[in-house]
């Protein structure tokens, strides 16, 4: 198996998360937190965000069809779900969030559903594309994580 | 005097948020500290009422359960908390340790995502010893060694005291240190630890 060529399209496929907005520089600050003693560490905590974002995203889902035009209660949440995002540099998400929340402070309710649906559509996508970038470095060996992104 | 890094350090964390909670364990543990030898050890709770319920205070109570100091217990260092947490905010609960005369000399660290001066003053105000902004990243933690100094410092100095006490014991001018608070209510960074008497915060571990 040529595993240099694995690590270079994982290295590829990381870069092109970067570039596309995808993951920002705290993605980065994950990965300095990995090392031989916490080998998988970045994916454990991807891992758990995503399995923290899908009960906030659900609690704002029914959040919104439960309380309508409860702006305060939707923004809460809201502040929970980009927090978690900014914690593990997840960009694009993150933006969509900022605009929910832009939507509930005009009381925009309209605004609002709309956001959300793209939230949870970045957060598809998002997913969808660390799990494939998980499994290349697997597949790649240990050292297939260790470069960051040229920028 | 040379500070002994020996006996763990241990932080307490508190954060409603589960990556979050992984992401402060893993940068406390992760950071040398700049050269500190010892090993930091972390208890990660997910709300303001389970963290005061690990260090033996409830809501109602200014004092321990059962105060015995000369028992095994475990004890915090430092309190590392979030702000805007469902339930007890992080204000709360930096508010209700300054309250307890057996608590309020843990530092606490207060972390946010919202950089509003404001709260960060009203925080540093009510006895917060630092204050970070979401995402926390491992350049932070480098602000908490001189909290880490201080209470080491602190431990070492009431160690001696102690085996000082114990073989003098009739030495009057060494009184072993009760919980008598010294500490004033400004939170000054250039506090001396060799001039406190306090005990370190031991608190009777719970079993959940």
């Amino acid at each position: 198996m040529d595993y240099s060529n694995l690590r270079r399209q994982a290295a590829s496929m990381k870069k092109s998360l970067f570039d596309q907005g995808y993951l920002d520089e705290q993605f980065c600050q994950v990965e300095d937190l990995q090392d031989e003693a916490s080998p998988n560490f970045v994916e454990e905590v991807v891992t758990l965000f995503f399995k923290d974002s899908g009960r906030l995203m659900s609690n704002i889902e029914q959040a919104l069809e439960k309380y309508p035009r409860d702006f305060n209660r939707w923004d809460t949440y809201m502040q929970q779900l980009k927090g978690s995002c900014s914690s593990i540099g997840a960009s694009r998400m993150k933006n969509e969030c900022m605009s929910f929340r832009d939507s509930c402070g005009q009381g925009n309710v309209e605004g609002c559903m709309r956001s959300f649906q793209k939230v949870k559509r970045e957060h598809a996508v998002l997913r969808q594309k660390l799990e494939s970038y998980f499994q290349l470095l697997r597949q790649a060996g240990p050292a297939g994580a260790a470069t960051r992104p040229v920028m | 005097m040379a500070v002994a890094i020996e006996a763990p350090f241990h932080v307490l964390a508190v954060d409603d948020s589960l990556p979050d909670r992984k992401l402060i364990e893993r940068l406390l543990k992760t950071s040398s500290f700049q050269g500190l030898a010892f090993v930091c050890v972390v208890t990660t709770v997910d709300s303001g009422s389970k963290a005061l319920e690990f260090l033996g205070l409830h809501d109602h109570e200014d004092s321990p359960i059962s105060a015995q100091s000369d028992q095994q217990e475990v004890a915090v260092n430092l309190i590392i908390t979030d702000y805007c947490m469902p339930g007890m905010t992080g204000y709360d609960l930096l508010k209700k340790i300054k309250e307890s005369s057996y608590l309020r000399d843990i530092p606490v660290v207060i972390m946010s995502s919202d950089n509003i001066p404001s709260r960060i003053n009203r925080c540093l105000e009510e006895g917060a010893d630092e204050f970070f902004l979401k995402p926390v990243r491992l350049s932070d933690m480098s602000k908490l060694k001189p909290h880490i100094l201080k209470s080491r410092c602190k431990e070492h100095y009431q160690q001696e005291q102690h085996l000082q006490s114990n073989s003098e014991s009739n030495n009057s001018s060494n009184p072993t240190s009760e919980n008598s608070s010294s500490s004033t209510s400004s939170n000054s960074h250039k506090r001396k630890a060799v001039d406190e008497e306090i005990l370190p915060h031991t608190i009777r571990p719970r079993h959940s």
